[in-house]
């Protein structure tokens, strides 16, 4: 007999129910989390054995509260669930409930059961019924809805054995239809509706009516069929509300006799810190404390790892290019492909350490709280209180920071906070902003206390929320786009983070990083190893040159080295773009060179020092401090003035808080909005602030 | 005569929910309990008047206030 053919379990449920611990239970780290092909909602999968010849595949489908999906996380479930032809469809569901709020996990049960497929009803939470006074007569449950049903606590790893032995046994689990529901609602229609789709289940028939426009694997003509239908029978909304109301009756006739609870027993804590969190004052007071806590760590305790990871970079390539003979493969290895990973690894601390404080204020019920707080001032901007998550991120990277914006159920406020994000400032600014900050502005102390440069750093961040904020707000009054309020946010129980569930969600969203801004970044560096490192004519006879120009030089100096460096960069393909941009970067006070680290800095901002570095042939290329020597001594070549003067300087500064200096985020907010017109709207407008703006500061401070 | 709807509730007070603007509200809404029949508990208010924490069905949930004033009630 061939190898046992994989059994593929589909896990379904609620936000908040400890779905993702489960998941986590059952397969360890043996998940990985790719995309669904052609959308951008991350697709987890994981590995485990139910038994010694029964390997199993799962997937974890993103929380829902039912079938008919209002995010486009949601409707990944209502696409895997309803199209038995696809890879995707399971052989058996698993929908995960808590105990608590069994009633309205169950309507999201009701639904799935009617979709026919084996399902078993996992209740979780199982160790906290007893202290909230819960009872559930399973066997009753399991009768009244025509299933397997297990008491689990994922946590505590409570009947996960059991769970496993239902699985293995799916084929026993009835596949009938709760109680001819459908019908009920709607004789007439239900009636027409199964003539018309005679292959499908009423329920099938039913979503695929209702969520046409949802669902992808759905051909023109079965679409356009599905409108026609709609067209004769207009009074969907009517009928959903009235299956809803009597799937609700359904479940509370059941409750009713299979579910006890004792109130006297639940704890009035949610009341309590409510009162605190969501208070009008220590409301606010907390989560900015909360706030300067995340900041502080990602500006102070980061920078160890960080350094860490460019040293370890450094000697990778300078013991690289020992090992290796020299020639163009081992060039491309060592100036190419080797910084282009330490361009992605040096940001991994920040994005780590700022995810594990988001996934740890989600996991305890508190980001919730903090969307409340804040959605109607983040309205009055145009944005949504779910705005605030996507915020904060950018301060380490815009890319993961677009991805969270995912679940602001209006179109609107979710555009809107996917194009302002990259006006926050992100960590990849920072190493520029701290170059030319130590150029420009005096080593002094405002009032003998406030550092003088320090104060300067922070207003380049105040400058880029408030034009986060404004754009915003402009947006929202220019983009015709219809606006729904559908904003519900379930305010889930407070309790203790899961240290597996947030250690995975860091993992998770480091990974989405890496892969989706690593991509690009190193494709993007191995294009611009390649322009400087090639070039026309005076590049390749570089070496004769610099020899006739230095007679002087040993040639086997490290000044000669360096010396020879800088011309092949000034003549290199990417020295020539330099210059050729030189006339529209004038009037901002940059010459050639900065025009270089400019195009350079395009693929990732922090080039741009490196980049100088080169140009400037500096002798020790990871020291700051050299390079900052040097770059003050560099003379305009026009006035015969320092080049880095407080003009240039501040135009450089203030071009960097604007522009949109970054592939990868076009790539990824392509990828989001699923057009090429809000990256180039981005590109177009952030570009043109930023020049418009540096121009003006250079002009009137010079 | 205005109707009364969860827009109108203090903090703290309750009603039955008699009618929802069905073409008004999300489907989710309805689906998360929210249906002629209900109990719902004003809980908290956000600083601003805006959004409302109502308890309803058994679930808390925020809602924004043009959705609440879609929800008719009889207060309790």
């Amino acid at each position: 007999m061939s190898k046992a053919k994989i059994l593929k379990i589909a896990l379904v449920g609620n936000p908040n129910t400890g779905k993702t611990s489960l998941f986590n239970q059952l397969t360890g780290l043996k998940q990985n989390v790719g995309n669904y092909p052609g959308i951008t909602v991350d697709r987890k999968e994981g590995f485990f054995n139910l038994n010694a010849t029964t390997p199993a595949s799962i997937i974890d489908l993103p929380g829902t509260y039912s079938i008919n999906p209002t995010t486009l996380d949601e409707n990944i479930v209502l696409e895997t669930l309803l199209n038995p032809n696809e890879s995707e469809y399971p052989d058996v569901v698993v929908m995960v409930a808590d105990a608590e709020n069994l009633k309205r996990n169950l309507l999201l049960f009701s639904q799935l059961k009617d979709l026919e497929i084996p399902i078993i009803l996992a209740i979780n939470m199982a160790d906290q019924m007893k202290r909230k006074g819960i009872s559930i007569d399973i066997d009753a449950l399991k009768a009244d809805l025509d299933t397997e049903v297990v008491l689990i606590s994922a946590r505590k790893k409570i009947g996960i054995e059991t769970l496993k032995k239902l699985i293995l046994d799916y084929k026993n689990i009835s596949t009938k239809a709760l109680d001819g529901l459908s019908i009920k609602v709607d004789e007439e229609f239900f009636g027409a509706l199964q003539k018309t789709y005679p292959n499908k289940s009423l329920y099938q028939a039913w979503l695929t009516i209702t969520q046409f426009h949802n669902l992808k694997h759905l051909s023109i003509s079965e679409k356009e069929a599905a409108q026609e239908f709609l067209n004769c029978h207009n009074k969907v909304k009517h009928l959903q509300h009235k299956e809803t109301i009597l799937r609700y009756q359904l479940i509370n006739n059941i409750l009713k006799k299979d579910y006890k609870v004792d109130r006297l027993k639940g704890t009035d804590m949610r009341a309590k810190l409510d009162k605190v969190l969501m208070h009008r004052v220590f409301g606010y007071v907390i989560f900015f404390l909360i706030l300067f806590v995340i900041f502080q760590s990602i500006f102070d305790w980061a920078i160890y790892p960080m350094d860490f990871i460019e040293r370890m970079f450094l000697q990778l390539s300078n013991w690289t290019e020992a090992q290796l003979s020299p020639g163009v493969f081992t060039s491309l290895i060592v100036n190419g492909i080797i910084p282009g990973l330490g361009g992605i690894a040096i940001f991994i601390p920040q994005i780590a350490i700022l995810f594990l404080f988001i996934a740890i204020l989600e996991e305890t019920g508190y980001m919730s709280r903090v969307v409340f707080l804040m959605d109607k001032i983040m309205r009055l901007f145009g944005l949504s209180g779910k705005s605030v998550v996507p915020l904060m991120s950018g301060t380490a990277c815009a890319i993961p920071a677009i991805m969270a914006a995912r679940n602001i159920n209006s179109w609107k406020e979710r555009l809107i906070t996917i194009l302002v994000t990259p006006f926050i400032t992100c960590s990849a600014r920072l190493p520029i902003y701290a170059i030319i900050i130590a150029l420009i502005i005096p080593n002094e102390r405002i009032f003998g206390v406030l550092s003088l440069q320090a104060t300067i750093l922070m207003l380049l961040y105040l400058v880029g929320f408030l034009s986060a904020i404004i754009s915003a707000f402009i947006l929202d009054k220019t983009l015709k786009i219809k606006k729904h309020s559908f904003f519900i946010v379930e305010m889930p129980n407070y309790k203790l983070p899961s240290p597996k569930n947030v250690a995975y969600a860091v993992i998770e969203k480091t990974k989405a990083f890496i892969f989706g801004a690593g991509k690009i970044i190193l494709a993007l560096s191995m294009v611009l190893w390649f322009l400087a490192s090639n070039g026309p004519a005076k590049f390749k006879n570089a070496e004769q040159i610099v020899i006739q120009n230095n007679p002087e030089l040993n040639q086997s100096s490290k000044t000669f080295s360096k010396k020879l460096g800088s011309y092949k960069l000034q003549h290199s393909y990417i020295g020539y773009m330099g210059h050729a941009i030189e006339p529209i970067i004038k009037p901002l006070g940059y010459d050639w060179k900065i025009g270089i680290a400019l195009i350079t800095s395009f693929a990732a901002r922090e080039v741009f020092v490196g980049t100088l570095a080169t140009i400037y042939s500096v002798e020790n290329e990871g020291d700051t401090e050299t390079i900052r020597e040097r770059m003050k001594m560099e003379i305009n070549t026009e006035t015969g003035k320092p080049l880095f003067d407080f003009p240039t300087g501040m135009s450089l500064l203030l071009y960097y808080v604007f522009a949109m200096q970054c592939m990868s985020t076009l790539a990824v907010v392509k990828r989001e909005t699923n057009s090429w017109k809000w990256p180039a709207l981005q590109l177009f407008f952030m570009t043109g602030i930023a020049y418009l703006v540096s121009f003006l500061t250079y002009t009137f401070l010079s | 005569m205005s109707k009364i709807t969860v827009a109108n509730l203090k903090v703290g007070e309750r009603g039955l929910i008699e009618q929802v603007a069905i073409e008004h509200i999300p489907l989710n809404l309805l689906e998360m309990g929210c249906l002629p029949g209900k109990e719902v508990e004003l809980i908290q208010v956000a600083p601003f008047n805006d959004p409302l924490y109502i308890r309803v069905n058994g679930s808390h949930l925020a809602i924004r206030r043009d959705v609440a004033a879609k929800i008719q009630i009889i207060k309790l």
